[in-house]
């Protein structure tokens, strides 16, 4: 890696580096070997704690009853956030501030709540009982929530499209409504799709807090197997773990997979400073790549 | 709105908890954040590749799992057993954030202009100073966004140590929901009224942090 912020090294430096090297794999490999040594003390390597997941039963209702709601729930909430943020997005660039006033509270208020907070009142409230159950509410919520970011994202992919394409828009005699809809949005999308992946990754991660009212997935499922095997509780959730990261390495290589295809080499859409929006670009947000 | 109010003080102590479990794990990721950023930006090929292994484990783990493995699995190895639930908190929200701070810090060193790394070694300044007297100090105003976001975040996900026994805020609000099912969206707006105003204050700091350090040109 060819890096401006510092010279190639010459020898002195580079034995200094080799030196830090050193060290730094000296450490690493003091930390493996504390980690291994309490692992074994305490027996955590036996198969017996480990059975549950070379059981094809077991295999099957993590991936079943775990893996699949979880996509289940992380999608739909992201193909309502994407209505979500259209409608309020646009709603915030509406020049009638009838229409733009209230867009703007709705997005702030639930981008400022946290979304296990809004969960937790969406359940109680109107999924118990009669009411839509603990699936719908984890999804409304991730909804409302992501909703309200990706308005955020819309609006910067907007800003984004160069502004000479709405000036040649209006020169030809296109309406307002015609200029966003047939001009500006297309384009906007384009620029926004992997930032739409990305908030997949993020729905996804936050489909876990759905535990807490008891809705189902990874984290549920894991959350049972720990209950009839309680000596595997690292085992199971070291495995719930590398589901999850696994799962939303795929999505991030897709996102920039994506980010490649569509909009080439340039600066990827600044997310970062979106607040509540992490990005997980692997070009690292604002002016990516250029260390 | 009766019932919250009539013990506005459990509405109050659940509101200090959060802001304790928010202070604690700022300071601490901030400090091991920036300590991972610099690592992933330095010039030793080892110690950026085990930062940057860190920021994509971590970054891709829900942070309830991070919970988890604080509170559920280390247990099991010995480990946290007597230590206090805050400081469990503590501990796992930092784990998760600094992840994300490593990624804002080296957002903001990647916005530097190019010209200025290289004038400063142009005038034999070594990586050290140069990241100390040219580098950080103007990544510093460009990453006051991108942190500001990062600690907004923070503080929401406080939420989620309401999960694992803390009285903060969101596990307080349960509770009360619990107790008066028919007032639920009332007590619902006045706990959501509280995170909102400690996210508009973190906010206005940013803002004014922002405008302050603002680089003149460009």
């Amino acid at each position: 890696m060819t890096s401006i912020l510092f010279d190639a090294p010459g020898p002195k430096t580079r034995g200094r580096h080799r030196l830090y090297t050193l060290a730094t794999v000296v450490m690493l490999l003091a930390l493996a070997g504390l980690l291994v040594a309490r692992l074994v003390e305490f027996d955590q390597f036996a198969y017996a704690k480990w059975e549950p997941f070379l059981t094809p039963s077991y295999i099957e209702a993590i991936l079943v009853d775990g893996l699949l709601e979880t996509l289940k729930m992380a999608s739909l909430a992201i193909v309502f956030a994407v209505v979500f943020g259209l409608v309020f997005g646009v709603g915030k660039m509406s020049e009638h501030r009838w229409l733009r006033w209230p867009s703007w509270l709705i997005v702030e208020f639930f981008r400022a709540v946290p979304v296990l907070l809004l969960m937790i009142f969406i359940y109680f409230a109107y999924g118990v009982g009669d009411g839509f159950g603990s699936f719908w509410a984890v999804v409304f919520a991730l909804t409302l929530y992501n909703g309200s970011v990706l308005a955020e994202v819309f609006r910067a992919g907007v800003n984004a499209v160069p502004p000479g394409q709405a000036e040649a828009a209006y020169a030809i005699g296109m309406r307002k409504t015609q200029v966003m809809t047939i001009v500006l949005l297309p384009q906007a999308v384009k620029i926004m799709l992997p930032a739409l992946i990305s908030q997949l990754v993020v729905a996804l991660k936050d489909t876990s807090l759905g535990a807490y009212v008891v809705a189902p997935g990874l984290t549920f499922v894991g959350g049972s197997i720990q209950d009839e095997f309680r000596e595997s509780r690292l085992q199971t959730w070291t495995v719930v773990a590398v589901i999850y990261i696994g799962v939303n390495l795929l999505l991030t290589a897709l996102a920039t997979w994506l980010q490649h295809r569509l909009v080439g080499e340039k600066s990827p859409l600044d997310t970062t400073a979106i607040p509540g929006m992490q990005s997980t670009n692997t070009g690292g947000g604002a002016g990516g790549g250029i260390v | 709105m009766e019932p919250v109010f009539a013990d506005f003080d459990l509405y109050l102590s659940a509101f200090w908890l959060t802001i304790q479990l928010f202070f604690w794990s700022a300071l601490a990721s901030l400090a091991f954040g920036t300590l991972l950023g610099a690592l992933r930006v330095g010039p030793v090929a080892v110690m950026r590749r085990t930062a940057g292994t860190y920021v994509t484990v971590v970054r891709n783990t829900p942070l309830l799992i991070v919970f988890i493995f604080i509170f559920v699995v280390a247990p099991s190895l010995q480990w946290f057993v007597g230590t206090p639930f805050l400081v469990k908190g503590v501990i796992a929200l930092s784990l998760y954030t600094s992840a994300f701070v490593c990624e804002s810090v080296r957002s903001g060193i990647n916005a530097v202009p190019l010209g200025q790394a290289e004038a400063a070694r142009a005038i034999g300044m070594t990586f050290g100073d140069s990241m100390r007297h040219v580098i950080l100090p103007q990544s510093f105003r460009a990453v006051v966004p991108p942190l500001a976001s990062v600690l907004i975040a923070l503080l929401k996900n406080t939420s989620v140590a309401a999960a694992f026994g803390l009285l903060e805020a969101t596990a307080r609000m349960r509770g009360f929901t619990n107790a008066n099912a028919d007032v639920r969206p009332e007590i619902f707006l006045l706990f959501a009224l509280g995170y909102i105003v400690l996210v508009e204050i973190l906010s206005a700091g940013a803002w004014t942090l922002e405008r302050r350090w603002k680089v003149a040109s460009r």
